[in-house]
Parts: structure tokens; sequence; C-alpha cells
């Protein structure tokens, strides 16, 4: 093997912490309560389908797809609906969603729930963007981008190459790494769908090499297989990131405000690829997903298949309860996670992992003057000055801020990770890219 | 009810912190610093402690009386001014110079500005140039090194090797001739020369800036510019006429030129934030130098150079950005 591939701009190492690598995946039993809310995608929310006091069964449509960014959401228990009201979601903001109170655990009779492994596709690539947006299926990584959108490449554009998101590059995350190694089957079959969906030769299942185990089987299993490459790729963050993970598979770069269609790739997480197995060759559509639970203190690091609607604290009480000298929350890893802010909200389509940071990493440093050192810049994966757009985005000088191309920030965080002065910067450029989206949306309605 | 913090993404902080950078500055001074205590014996400690403690004690000053605000000597940052400036001047400068000199560096070169990381020029630099033009007698009488193991001999004084050879020319006379006034090479490697505290030896200042690349606290591309620029420069001219030009070793590793390029030049709070307009930035103040070296009427000229483009550092952040991700023009696709 030689040099190891990677992106060109950028980056940042911070600590691996993947205490959960070694934990098989345990099935959660469902709640006795499940909240599901029906904003669970990037885009418009889903649109309710049931009433108060209607009985559902597991994997029974509740709510569909409220436009074209959209998805379907499925029923993750069987029981009775008690209401459709207003809960806390993990952004901490209360959004409409449908409470279920659970009764057994009874599945529609649609859903294949044998372990046999189902490897032939007989399906047309049609049937299988059909079949996946029926199931509701949105990316796996957090992003929650629907999936079926991006197997529909726009007219007069063709897909060459799938690559599937093994990177977890995220610290302290295992979700995909369990499911590289122990759905692997599963996994690959999901990869020749969305092949088949995309009409695709080439697919390359790019994996950070610190999961040097997932490489080898993979490696293994798809030897036989025309098409598939598993690469190994050094470990950087952010290259998980859609446009990263690209240019370091196929040294292509997505350019600036275009999608990945535009350079012939469509990305789709492990996780995605598991939930397209499950959707096409099972018929059953996405309700549960792999959740990492985890933390230093954590005594039991943990990865949990939770039914989507879980509260967060079963999954908590069941890696044996939330230390003591617990701080903070986040929805995801510690670079891009979302910090939550109770344990009752439940697990959505997109949550990865439920990580507790101790009370003495929870707060942030006192934040110091810049000293102009540029190591925000040096380390930006997109090749952004974080400095001046947060002097820009503070100043209200929007129009700087669009010019220094603010809109490309992916958000990973890496700047302000890397401050010697402690500077919020990401704050400032979610506030500044928020402010520039909106001037621009209003720009493009004249 | 247990409360969680909340707080936007990222959770996790890389423990780099400014505190850490301007010790690694310090760590980095370290070997010309005792360089300077072995040829300017105790005289060379007086310099930099009054220095230190003048720089330290006027910002705390100014924080606590004029701004009023929180008191951040324990970011380091004065304490690296107040050694650059005693790396910059002479070891027998009389203390209320250096005290004068100390107050212009803070005061009127940092904290006028808002303090750390405002300042448009080095602040070190400033109180220099300060002090070059309203002492020049005081700030143009070298003493003589003398290897403290020889004892302590009465200081006396003389030129630099670039006071000798500007004089030297400018009076007519050939580098040959100029020659036996002249250290030897290897003198000014290890810093057996007249000149100001820190900037006499090559190698420590170059030991100190190989730390610094190594911790990422410098980039090599600003001492690597002025250095080729000068070497280039001085190169060409002596190629021209060498009877009458020193050669470029000479001009690379006497007067300011390594404690310029390593250590005042990469001021990360003056210098240029890309790479590209930090080549331009090393390639202004390699020329700026030469040409006061050769044609001004200073025989040094590198404080001055700095200063100038330390004023088109915001210039050069506006023209030269980094190379922006997706900005290529697209590969051909969909063939």
């Amino acid at each position: 093997m030689g040099i190891l591939k990677t992106f060109a701009l950028g980056g940042v190492h911070p600590e691996e912490n993947k205490l959960s690598a070694n934990a098989a995946i345990e099935t959660l039993p469902p709640p006795k309560q499940a909240i599901v809310p029906l904003g669970q995608n990037l885009g418009a929310p889903s649109k309710p389908l049931v009433k108060k006091g209607d009985k559902v069964k597991v994997g029974q449509l509740i709510a569909e797809a409220g436009g074209f960014i959209s998805t379907n959401i499925h029923s993750p228990v069987s029981g009775t609906v008690l209401k459709i009201d207003n809960v806390i979601d993990g952004t901490g903001f209360k959004r409409p969603g449908v409470v279920i109170n659970v009764e057994g655990d009874e599945w529609d009779e649609g859903i294949d729930r044998s372990d046999e492994i189902v490897s032939d596709i007989s399906l047309n690539p049609q049937e299988i963007v059909d079949r996946i947006k029926q199931a509701g299926l949105v990316g796996m990584g957090g992003a929650t981008f629907p999936t079926y959108v991006k197997l529909m490449p726009p007219p007069g554009k063709t897909a060459e190459y799938l690559i599937i998101n093994g990177v977890e590059c995220e610290p302290y995350l295992t979700s995909d790494h369990r499911l590289m190694l122990e759905k692997s089957q599963e996994v690959i079959i999901g990869t020749r769908l969305l092949m088949k969906a995309l009409k695709v030769e080439k697919a390359i299942i790019g994996i950070e090499n610190n999961k040097q185990d997932a490489i080898n089987h993979l490696s293994q299993l798809t030897k036989s297989i025309d098409g598939i490459t598993v690469m190994a790729l050094k470990v950087k963050y952010p290259q998980g990131g859609e446009k990263q993970l690209i240019k370091a598979a196929v040294n292509r770069e997505v350019p600036s405000g275009k999608l990945p269609i535009e350079v012939g790739c469509v990305v789709q997480n492990v996780g995605t690829a598991f939930s397209v197995y499950e959707a096409v060759q099972k018929n059953k559509p996405l309700f549960e997903r792999v959740v990492s639970v985890t933390g230093k203190d954590i005594k039991k690091p943990s990865n949990f298949m939770a039914r989507v609607g879980t509260p967060i604290q079963q999954l908590l009480d069941a890696a044996e309860g939330v230390p003591e000298n617990t701080g903070k929350i986040i929805g995801g890893g510690p670079m891009m996670g979302k910090a939550i802010t109770s344990p009752e909200v439940p697990v959505v389509k997109g949550t990865s992992g439920i990580l507790l940071m101790k009370k003495e990493e929870s707060s942030r440093k006192t934040t110091g003057p810049c000293i102009r050192c540029s190591r925000c810049s040096t380390v930006c994966p997109m090749g952004l000055e974080p400095y001046l757009l947060t002097k820009a985005s503070k100043l209200g000088k929007y129009d700087i801020a669009e010019k220094e191309m603010i809109m490309d920030c992916i958000e990973c965080g890496s700047c302000q990770f890397t401050c010697p002065a402690s500077i919020p910067l990401l704050d400032f450029l979610r506030l500044g890219k928020g402010k520039v989206g909106h001037i621009m949306r209003n720009r493009n309605k004249k | 009810m247990t409360m969680f913090t909340v707080s936007g993404s990222p959770h996790v902080h890389g423990n780099e912190s400014t505190g850490k950078i301007m010790y690694g500055v310090v760590f980095a001074m370290v070997p010309a610093a005792l360089v300077s205590v072995y040829y300017f014996g105790l005289d060379s400690i007086r310099v930099m402690l009054l220095s230190i403690v003048a720089c330290m004690f006027f910002e705390w000053l100014i924080q606590k009386y004029l701004i009023k605000g929180p008191i951040t000597l324990n970011d380091g940052s004065a304490l690296v001014t107040g050694i650059l400036l005693a790396f910059n001047v002479p070891t027998n400068l009389p203390g209320w110079i250096i005290i004068i000199g100390a107050l212009v560096a803070i005061g009127m070169a940092k904290m006028s500005f808002g303090g750390l990381g405002k300042n448009i020029f080095n602040p070190a630099l400033v109180a220099r140039v300060f002090l070059l033009i309203s002492f020049p007698v005081q700030m143009t009488s070298w003493p003589k090194p003398v290897p403290i193991t020889e004892g302590f001999a009465d200081v006396i004084t003389g030129p630099t090797p670039l006071a000798i050879v500007k004089e030297g020319l400018d009076a007519g006379k050939s580098m040959s001739e100029l020659q036996a006034d002249l250290p030897a090479y290897t003198d000014y490697l290890i810093g057996q020369m007249g000149g100001s505290l820190g900037e006499v030896s090559a190698i420590a200042l170059i030991l100190g800036g190989l730390f610094m690349v190594w911790k990422k606290i410098i980039t090599w591309e600003i001492p690597t510019s002025i250095l080729v620029t000068v070497f280039v420069f001085s190169g060409i001219l002596w190629l021209i006429d060498p009877a009458y030009n020193p050669d470029p070793f000479f001009h690379l590793i006497t007067g300011g030129m390594m404690l310029g390029a390593i250590f005042m030049a990469t001021d990360m709070v003056s210098s240029p934030m890309t790479r590209g307009g930090q080549l331009v930035y090393g390639f202004g103040i390699g020329l700026l130098t030469m040409l006061i070296r050769v044609w001004g009427a200073y025989p040094e000229g590198v404080s001055f150079a700095i200063l100038l483009m330390n004023a088109a550092t915001p210039l050069l952040n506006m023209g030269f950005k980094p190379r922006r991700f997706g900005a290529k023009p697209g590969i051909e696709l969909n063939k």
C-alpha cells in the first residue's frame, strides 16, 4: 500500500476516543412511549396521517413527505396514538411530533423479519428508488438529506462514481464502524442496490485507516465483486464531509455552491447503504438505527439498535446510567453534534450517537483577542478565512461575508477547534451564513 | 433536575492557546540570549531584565488604569515584546533609554491600537526605530564581544561589521582593504561580532527559528523569502563588482538580518495571513533592506524594511486569498 489518500486543504486531528469501537450492536426493546418528531429530515417536515386514538403497527406509514425534499415517516412501535403535539426535539425547540403509547410489538405483515440475507437484486433502478423513497430513507450520517433525491440526478447529469462514506471521522462515534463489521453483507448489497439505482459501474467504500478491521473485512468480501473498491484513507477530520471525501477518493473538487453530481459523484453513508438493503430487500422502512452511546466516564460505552422515538434516557440507562460528572449531552459527535437540552429528547433518523461530556470539558475556554495567527485559515478544509468571516458577521458586513464565500462553510468546526484564542468562530460563521442565505434568497425572489 | 450545558459545536478544543504560542517564542529565543550573555556579559542580563520588567509594567499600568479592562500579562505577549526589544538594542544602553523604549513599544505601538492582536506594526521594532532616531549616539555604540570566560574586561566599543563596510566603501576603500577590520565568517555564525544584544549569533537564531517552524509558531515562508531575496540581490551586486560589494553571505549573517527574518518579521499580528501574502511580504522586506543597506543613509535597514512591509500587511491580506476549495474550473465530466 502506498501513501494513504486524503483531502488536500486543511483539516485537524482531534483525539479519536473511539471508546465503543469493540462493543457489538445490541438491540434495545421498544420504549414505553415513542415520541416521533415530524421534522426528521433536511427540508420540509412530514405531514401526519394518523390522529389521536389511532392504532398503529411497527412499520406503518404515519406521516407522508411534505414536499420534494421531505420524507415519509413510519411508526417505530405498535400501539395507540396518544396525541399529535409539540415535542422537544434534538434542536431544543418544540416542534410537532406524534406521541404513541406502546402496546406489544406487532409488526406490519409486509416486513421480512427473518435473518436470511437476500442478495439477489430483482428490481429495476426506478423500482429501487421508489422503494427507498417509500421507506423514508435519509442520509444517516447526520445531515438527514432525503436519500431518494440524491438518486435522481438532474437532467443532463449522470453519476460516474458511488462513494460509500465509511469514514466516520467524528471522534467517539462508532455506529458506522460496527455496521461495517457486523452487517457487512447487508452494506455491500445496499451498495450494489445504490449502484444499480444510479446506473454506475464504480463504487468506492472510503474508510479511515483507524478502522483496519473494517477495511480488511470489507476488502475480503468485495474482492470478487466487480466495481466495488474499498479505499483506506488517512485519518483526518473532516474527511467524512461529502466534498472532502470526494476529493480524497477520486481527486475531484465539487465547485463552490454545487452538488457532488456536478463532478459525477454521489455520496451515501454506510448506515444509509444498510438501510437501503433493509428497505429494498426486506421491505422494512427506516424506523430504527444504530446509535453509539459513549463518553469518557460512561460505564459501558455501547452501540445500540434503537427505535426512532426512544427517549435518549433509555439508551443512557442501557449504558449503565449517566455519570455524576456529566455536564453536557451531545446528539452526534463532539465536532458537529448538537448539545441536547434534556435526556427526554427522542432518537431520530439522524441520531448517530449520544455523547456525554464531563463537566470540566463542557464549558468553553475564555476568549482572548485574535492574534492573527491564521491557524483557522490553515485548517479550513474549504480554504476560507474564518477570522475574516467572523469579523464581517460581527460587524454586519454581510456583503463582504458573501464575497468571501461564507456560504461554502461546511460548519465542520476545525477553525474553532484550533483557535489559540478560543474564539467561537463557528458561532459567528453560522450567524453570517444564516443572514447571507436569507439575503441571497430574497435577492433571487426579485 | 439536572441542568446541562448547551452550546454550539464544536464541543472540543485542540488545546492551543495564545500563551503556549508566546512561551514557545520565548523558548526559541533562549539560545540567542545565552550567546549574548556569553559575549556581552552581565550587561546583557541587565538589559533583558530591565526591558522585560518595563514592558510588563507598562502593559499592566495601561490595562489597569487607562483601559480599565482585564489584565492579560500571563498571555506572554508583553514578555515576548520585552525580550525582543532587548534583542534589538546594544548592551551598553543606559537604563532610562530602555525604559523609554518599553513605553514606546507597549504604550504607543501596542496598547494605543487596542492591545494584543490590533497593532499594525511590530511593537519592539517601533521602539527600536524610535530609539535609533532619538538617541543615535547611544544606539550605535556597540560593545565589542568578549567571551565571558575571559573575565570581565572593561567594555570597549567598536563599529558593527555592516558599519565598517558602509563607511569603508563610502570612503572609497575596496572590500579587500576592509577585510582586515572584519571578523572571520565563523565568528559571524557563532556571534562574535559587534551588534545588538540578540542579533549577533546566526546559529542560535536559526536554531530558534527551526524550533518555531517545527512547532508551527511561524511559517517557513517569511524567513525564507526574506533571506533568498537578500541573497539574490546582494549576489547580483557582488557578481557585478566583487571589489566594492560584500558577498551575499556577509549580508545574510550580519546586522539584524537573521533576528529580523526569524523573530521580527514573523510576528503573527503584523505579518500577512496567507502563503502568497507572506512570500510577497518577505520579498519586500529583503528588497527594502538591501536598498537601505547599499544606497541608504543607515548601514542597517532590516528594521525599517519590516516596519514598511508591516504597513503593507492589510493590503496583502486583501490581495492574497487562500486557495478556495472548488474554485478551480471544474474538471471535464459526463463526456
